[in-house]
């Protein structure tokens, strides 16, 4: 079927069929490779896309449900030369290692500021990342990296 | 801006990881590429009578399906270990007659969607004839068990032993006290967050090309193109771009690797073959799995007398690459760790069952071996009652004990584990314990305490490291190694060490890996081996450089010449040249390959060690724990950068924290696999580890490589497993707890009478 989508603001006509993944036409039919699929199972949010702002597993959602909304990708943020806030804050907090969970994880960033602000605790970052697996931080750093990323942010805006 | 060593220099590879610019394996599309996927067997153990494709080849999209009788002409995956014995157990690339795992390819289908491979794989019909299967050690070594591999006198394979048996059972008949424990180290899936996925392409003329995620490209290719595709070895390229972890799981060949180059060839197009997490879950080489009797004889003030451990370890259906060898070469000669033992034994048995093939996992039997010593030293202490720090500050070596022979074959070099320990006891306020302990009892919670001080051999690989250098005519630098990040930085920590042997800027450098086109040699990454053999191949190519590079400027600056701060400087004169202007004056002239290790000088390993301090809260209501506290003390000779070797250390942690109290490869009796999905195999999230992890080196460098490093990337996993669940004990008032030690299990043991 024919799909309408907008992606970091440019416009795609996509022709798929009627049941494949958003994730699955980000990577396969767009070559948005950013978005990653790690689990068969919505468990592990490296497929973490905003969907007119709000993080969702972009597994969990038909291509076709996206119609008609704004749809921002890692592509999306920063650049390697411009890194967004929360991007550049994981880059100082060695928050990642081998970059696989890593768009998920500042996906699920962006949507915990979204949620409760700028002005975030360790804590609250720690339990709102239960929808994110990552094997090989031990978390520790992206949780800093969040917390600096949301104070990035506010500084950017301020 | 100038970078060296010694500095926590943020990562290189950071900003096209973090933009979705990074290259993982399933990334990658070539115009006219198929879709390869493999049909599994569903039963642990099977005849196939028949195979029917017939159905398959009419479904829509599918352009080819391969069965055994197709690849027959292959080799098998190769087990790599010589003490796999008399018995082989070849793993053919698509099981022939007989299926010996729920995972074990039978079919491999190729066309033209992933939908319509999927489709086509569904529609193979195979008819099986069920075998009775063993799914466990105890069920594999019962007597009149069936046997796996007909032609072996029983699923033991092999008997590897290590020590001194004679003085171990004299010890044990004569000591004041004896600790005997029964401990199983439970199975684990290594679970990258990236599953395997491999490319295959074929070129008349060049042959085969396979990108995949890999721990280093040149020892995949030679077995992949020697035994396996049986062609000569410059007719395959191996490439790995950004690997998505790999935990030693990434080390080996799987047979997708070789279908997916068999396929191209046979259909003139590229193939791809992209796992799904279940696929990882049923064929990823799983780790661990092993079940110990061990037996730890002391004297009256609790001094050592000897140690006895006999091992059965499951080594799955197949003996994997190096699946042997992990609890025996790997691992079996640390038995003990850095504790003064005057005899000990470590008897392994092998032990094939109806499982997915075990072999590497994060420490690759140095984990198993700590964590045998350090639960039997705990109990020990507890029996005789010493502190548990006591009684290791009681048997540490000291330095002037140093080198010291296990008797097992190693010698350790050098290092300071009691001031490592006290060290620890400090970070850890050891002395606030009590404290502690009395206000989480104030609040109906018990709190543990466990330490584990385990000793690793990093390093033992005895494969030469090579290093690549060109550098172009605007002077950039651009050096290729044999080693291949997991995502550990190694382009960001070998930049360091060359940009601060030469005096250039970090951003002048680019470190090439994973490709045999351009480094078809090295050992790749494992045992964390890296920057102990990586990095002196390294700092070689740097010197090399700077001596060509001089040799070229005194002949045009016409005298002696210094090298210092990235230019070649004329003594006596202020001419200079840079690495630019040297490059552009003699294209190619400063180019050359180093080679720091050959298969002939194997220089000796690394022994990195540490203290690592847990505190458990269990909630005796729910069973629930939480790590309140973790801190450690490590040598690990010299850091090059620190920020990397705490970001290991916290990866390391969360791992073995994992297998301590969450991860388990469940089966049931027929072998088939319960724990297939995140659904039903737990790792762990955010909020089960520790609040913070205190962290601090107490660093002796290595004498045996000129970094003086000592390799950090299965640290913290080694102690963790230990000091998690000796704590977890010690909140159960020395209760023995079996890892994973879950809420259910220390609800029961919490409440029982």
């Amino acid at each position: 079927m024919q799909i309408k989508l907008s992606i970091n603001g440019q416009a795609h006509d996509v022709d798929v069929p009627a049941a494949s993944l958003l994730v699955e036409v980000l990577r396969d039919t767009l070559a948005l490779t950013g978005t990653h699929i790690g689990c068969d199972t919505s468990q592990c949010g490296a497929c973490n896309v905003l969907v007119d702002g709000v993080a969702v597993k972009s597994c969990t959602m038909l291509a076709a449900q996206a119609e008609g909304a704004a749809i921002t990708t890692i592509e999306g943020l920063g650049s390697p030369e411009a890194l967004h806030p929360m991007q550049q804050a994981f880059r100082e907090a060695h928050g990642l290692q081998c970059g696989f969970c890593t768009p998920g994880m500042v996906m699920a960033g962006l949507e915990i500021v979204r949620k409760h602000g700028t002005r975030l605790t360790p804590e609250l970052v720690t339990h709102e990342l239960e929808g994110n697996l990552c094997r090989c931080t031990g978390y520790l750093n992206i949780v800093k990296a969040i917390v600096a990323g949301a104070a990035g942010m506010e500084a950017a805006n301020a | 801006m100038k970078f060296g060593t010694g500095q926590s220099t943020p990562r290189v590879e950071d900003a096209r990881l973090l933009t979705g610019q990074g290259r993982y394996t399933d990334d990658m599309a070539r115009p006219g590429m198929l879709y390869g996927t493999t049909l599994r067997s569903p039963h642990a153990h099977a005849a196939i009578s028949s195979i029917d494709i017939s159905a398959a080849l009419e479904v829509p999209g599918v352009v080819a399906v391969y069965t055994h009788a197709d690849i027959a002409g292959y080799g098998p995956i190769p087990c790599l270990v010589p003490l796999s014995g008399e018995v082989k157990t070849p793993r053919t690339l698509l099981a022939g007659d007989r299926v010996r795992f729920v995972g074990d390819g039978v079919a491999f289908v190729v066309a033209e969607t992933r939908e319509a491979a999927r489709a086509g794989a569904e529609a193979i019909w195979v008819e099986y004839e069920e075998l009775p299967a063993v799914a466990s050690i105890a069920a594999a070594i019962a007597p009149d068990a069936p046997k796996i591999w007909p032609q072996a006198a029983s699923n033991s394979l092999f008997d590897w032993q290590v020590g001194n048996p004679d003085a171990v059972a004299e010890a044990l008949a004569k000591a004041a006290h004896v600790t005997r424990l029964r401990i199983i180290q439970n199975r684990v899936a290594p679970t990258s967050m990236e599953v395997r996925a491999a490319l295959g392409e074929f070129d008349a003329e060049a042959g085969f090309t396979l990108t995949t995620g890999s721990q280093g490209v040149a020892s995949m290719r030679r077995e992949l193109s020697k035994v396996i595709l049986k062609v000569p070895e410059d007719q395959v390229r191996i490439i790995t771009h950004d690997v998505g972890g790999g935990f030693g799981m990434k080390s080996f060949i799987y047979p997708e690797y070789a279908l997916v180059l068999h396929a191209a060839r046979q259909l003139g197009k590229p193939v791809k073959w992209t796992g799904e997490r279940s696929d990882a879950f049923q064929t990823d080489t799983h780790g661990r799995a092993m079940e110990s009797e061990a037996a730890l004889a002391l004297d009256a003030e609790g001094r050592i007398l000897a140690l006895k451990v006999e091992t059965w370890s499951d080594l799955g259906a197949y003996q994997a690459q190096f699946g042997p060898a992990i609890q025996t070469m790997a691992g079996g000669r640390i038995m003990g760790g850095v504790y003064r033992i005057p005899a000990i034994q470590n008897l392994v048995h092998g032990v094939v069952t109806n499982t997915t093939p075990v072999d590497a996992y994060r420490g690759a039997g140095r984990p198993e071996s700590a964590y045998i010593m350090e639960r039997l030293i705990e109990a020990a202490a507890r029996e005789i009652g010493l502190g548990v720090d006591e009684i290791r500050a009681k048997n540490l070596l000291t330095p002037a004990e140093l080198p010291h022979a296990n008797g097992l074959g190693l010698t350790f070099d050098i290092g300071n584990f009691p001031a490592v320990l006290e060290r620890a006891k400090q970070v850890a306020d050891w002395a606030g314990f009590p404290a502690r302990k009395a206000a989480a009892a104030a609040r109906g919670k018990r709190l543990g305490r466990g330490m584990a001080y385990y000793v690793e051999i990093a390093g033992g690989g005895g494969t030469e490291e090579h290093a690549d250098v060109k550098v172009a005519a605007d002077g950039r630098i651009e050096m290729a190694v044999g080693t291949q990040s997991n995502g550990q930085g190694h382009e960001t920590a070998y930049g360091q060490v060359l940009a601060a042997r030469l005096g250039v800027p970090l951003e002048q450098i680019r470190i090439v890996q994973g490709d045999t086109a351009r480094m078809e040699v090295g050992g790749g990454t494992g045992g964390s081996r890296s920057m102990a053999f990586g990095g002196g191949a390294v700092l070689q190519c740097a010197d090399d450089m700077i001596a060509r590079g001089t040799a070229l400027a005194e002949a045009d600056l016409g005298g002696d010449v210094d090298y210092g701060d990235g230019l070649f400087k004329a003594r006596g004169s202020n001419a200079t040249l840079s690495w630019a202007e040297l490059a552009s004056r003699h294209p190619g002239a400063l180019d050359g390959r180093s080679r720091y290790t050959t298969k002939e000088s194997k220089p000796a390993p690394t022994f990195p060690n540490g203290c690592h301090i847990a505190e458990v809260e269990l909630d005796p209501d729910t069973g629930v724990i939480a790590v309140t506290r973790y801190a450690l003390v490590d040598d690990f000779g010299v850091l090059v950068n620190p920020m990397l070797v705490e970001g290991q250390i916290h990866g390391g942690i969360a791992q073995g924290l994992g297998q301590a109290v969450l991860e388990n490869i469940v089966y049931d009796d027929a072998g088939q696999l319960l724990t297939g999905s995140f659904m039903d195999y737990g790792i762990p999230r955010a909020d089960q580890m520790p609040p913070a992890v205190t962290f601090e080196t107490l660093n002796t460098p290595s004498p045996t490589n000129p970094l003086g490093v000592k390799g950090c990337g299965e640290a913290g996993t080694i102690g963790a497993m230990p000091s998690v669940i000796n704590a977890i004990i010690d909140a159960l008032d020395g209760k023995q707890v079996e890892m994973p030690a879950t809420p259910e299990k220390l609800w029961r043991l919490a409440n029982a009478a």
